[in-house]
């Protein structure tokens, strides 16, 4: 995903003199491609990322649609209040691209595990936040919304391999995309971890139960019509995200649920408990917190099998 | 230009024309704030007065003004009340409901550049004013007017390790040296002493002035190499509370709304200060 981003990303450079790439210091082997070709346009800030916001804004105001670059848990909580108070505020097109959400850097520990991004970017209006699940729909996503007027968070991950089954990178703002169709159960994904969510699909396919999969990459503003579509349609939904089960796609689908009056259940499936100081791979670390494909399809039968008939 | 704009492009714009305003403003209104506004009046009269270039609030080429230290604001409404930028009426909407003219800045006001007042934002956002001047190949300039205080925050020094490193040399740093925040003295809540040395240790051209001299102020100001060279920060010692003598220095200013009473001196300090400019024409004013 972060390199299908920052190929585009320069693609897009090439024709459009106002784009800037800034850096926290981070993105070494990641951001070269950009580098060598606008060595001009490209300001490594420093380990600095909230003079890296403010000096984003400065320069937004004055034309430039600057791209901030760190990993996802520093460019979204460190200079929170520079967000706020500086493209948000005066809304302007300042693009915060938080890199590794969830357990992407696992053995890295708690301090590089972005968990709550998406919630706390979700809490600005005015605020686009963006999470691909795969390095296609990045492709597609940053050519959807580098030029939109206000500001935007992309959330992007570090695999650049795997591919999210029935999506072919397709990607609307303010629209969910399918896939898989299903109306016995619903998975609402989010991010590098909607490949285990289709494959739970897949799993419970084999066995005879209809799982659809929601993708949904455009979080604000949010698909809520096409949310409130689907999960019309089924009796129970699991949002699935590495994220804090507050704030992120599984409070957008329950916000969606309450405020439409729908009689859907909800299993949130994401991170419950605060850091333990036990650290191990992404998949290791999704697994513990019941995001492996198999985790997540023995969650869609118990929930299932729990309803009332 | 609308009949208060007129009369506004009579008055001259001082200090203490923006002193006047402030008083007049913050008893209407029954704000505080004061003193911090009244700290800067001279600062603020010199720059719209003598140093800024801007032809018109929404020229893509104007010099960059951003008030850091949002809280003086009505000093920065007085002078674009005066210049015309805003009309002199609007200023009787500060702090009113559905005004545009709150305690601290809106950028959608014009003559806003930007909006502050959470400290610690300012020299960021006019560092990257600064390099996009640079990029666009621009001669305009960058000019953040700061609180002292308001180097306690780590993010200001991030922006002041980035403005020198990238030899930002149209930016210019104001510091309002006056000596105390909101609770109390700086050198007892936290000392900033050397402050010139300290912005001198990170790699600026750094000037110690009088900040009630106008005059001096932006002749400094006019010295500087905006073009080539390090970022400028002028550190400006100024007195809380300045033309009012029960507020001077006094940090119960920060807060406090005037009386009746204490509104008839302030005016009446007011009166007799430029009433003593008048006689004495040679004072520099």
């Amino acid at each position: 995903m972060r390199s299908a981003f920052v190929r585009t990303l320069t693609e897009l450079a090439e024709r459009h003199p106002e784009v800037l790439l800034l850096t926290g210091d981070l993105g070494y082997m990641a951001l070269e491609p950009f580098i060598e070709r606008f060595p001009h346009r490209f300001f490594n800030m420093g380990v600095a990322e909230q003079n890296m916001i403010g000096a984003a804004t400065g320069l937004a105001e004055a034309g430039f649609v600057p791209f901030a670059y760190s990993i996802a848990t520093f460019a979204a909580l460190r200079p929170f209040e520079f967000i706020r108070n500086g493209p948000v505020w005066h809304r302007l097109p300042v693009r915060i691209v938080g890199v590794g959400g969830g357990f992407e850097y696992g053995p890295q520990g708690s301090s590089h595990h972005g968990l709550e991004d998406v919630g706390v970017m979700r809490t600005l209006p005015g605020l686009a936040v963006i999470a691909p699940a795969d390095h296609r729909q990045a492709a597609s996503a940053l050519r959807a919304t580098w030029d939109l007027a206000g500001p935007v968070y992309y959330r992007i991950g570090k695999d650049d391999h795997l591919e999210v089954p029935g999506l072919d990178g397709r990607f609307r703002v303010g629209r969910a995309e399918q896939a898989r169709e299903g109306e016995d159960v619903l998975l609402v994904a989010c991010g590098s971890v909607t490949p285990e969510a289709v494959a739970a699909a897949d799993a419970l396919a084999a066995e005879g139960l209809r799982a659809g999969v929601a993708v949904v990459a455009s979080v604000q503003p949010a698909p809520v019509d096409d949310l409130a579509a689907l999960l019309a349609r089924v009796p129970v939904a699991l949002t699935v995200e590495t994220h804090a089960i507050t704030g992120g796609v599984g409070s957008l689908v329950a916000e969606v649920i309450a405020e439409r009056g729908l009689g859907c259940r909800l299993v949130r499936c994401g991170v419950r408990t605060p850091p333990d100081g036990v650290s191990g791979s992404q998949r290791w670390l999704q697994e513990a917190h019941g995001l492996s494909a198999s985790a997540l399809a023995k969650a869609a039968r118990a929930a299932l099998a729990a309803r009332p008939r | 230009m609308d009949p208060a704009s007129t009369a506004a492009a009579a008055r001259p714009l001082t200090g203490n024309a923006l002193r006047r305003v402030i008083l007049e403003q913050s008893k209407r209104a029954n704000v505080g704030h004061i003193g911090s506004a009244l700290s800067v009046a001279d600062v603020v009269a010199a720059l719209y007065d003598r140093v800024l270039c801007i032809p018109d609030p929404n020229d893509a080429d104007r010099d960059r003004f951003v008030l850091s230290k949002g809280h003086a604001v009505l000093a920065v409404y007085a002078a674009l009340a005066l210049r015309g930028t805003i009309p002199l009426a609007q200023l009787d909407t500060y702090c009113a409901d559905g005004s545009l003219l709150g305690v601290h800045p809106e950028h959608v006001l014009p003559g806003i550049d930007f909006s502050t007042g959470s400290l610690g934002h300012g020299l960021a956002f006019g560092v990257g004013a600064a390099l996009a001047a640079r990029l666009q190949r621009s001669r305009r300039r960058t000019v953040v007017l700061l609180s002292d205080a308001e180097c306690n925050e780590g993010s200001l020094w991030e922006a002041v390790m980035f403005a020198a490193h990238h030899r930002l040399a149209s930016l210019v740093a104001l510091v309002d040296l006056n000596g105390q925040q909101a609770l109390g003295y700086t050198e007892d809540v936290l000392s900033l002493s050397p402050l010139a040395e300290r912005w001198r240790a990170f790699g600026w051209d750094v000037h110690e002035v009088d900040g009630h001299d106008e005059a001096a102020l932006a002749a400094t100001i006019g010295s500087l190499d905006t073009e080539a060279g390090p970022p400028h920060a002028l550190v400006a010692h100024t007195v809380f509370g300045r033309g009012v003598s029960y507020m001077e220095r006094q940090i119960k200013w920060h807060y406090s709304p005037m009386s009746d009473a204490e509104y008839r001196q302030a005016l009446a300090e007011l009166d007799a200060a430029d009433g003593a400019a008048c006689a004495a024409p040679s004072s520099g004013r």
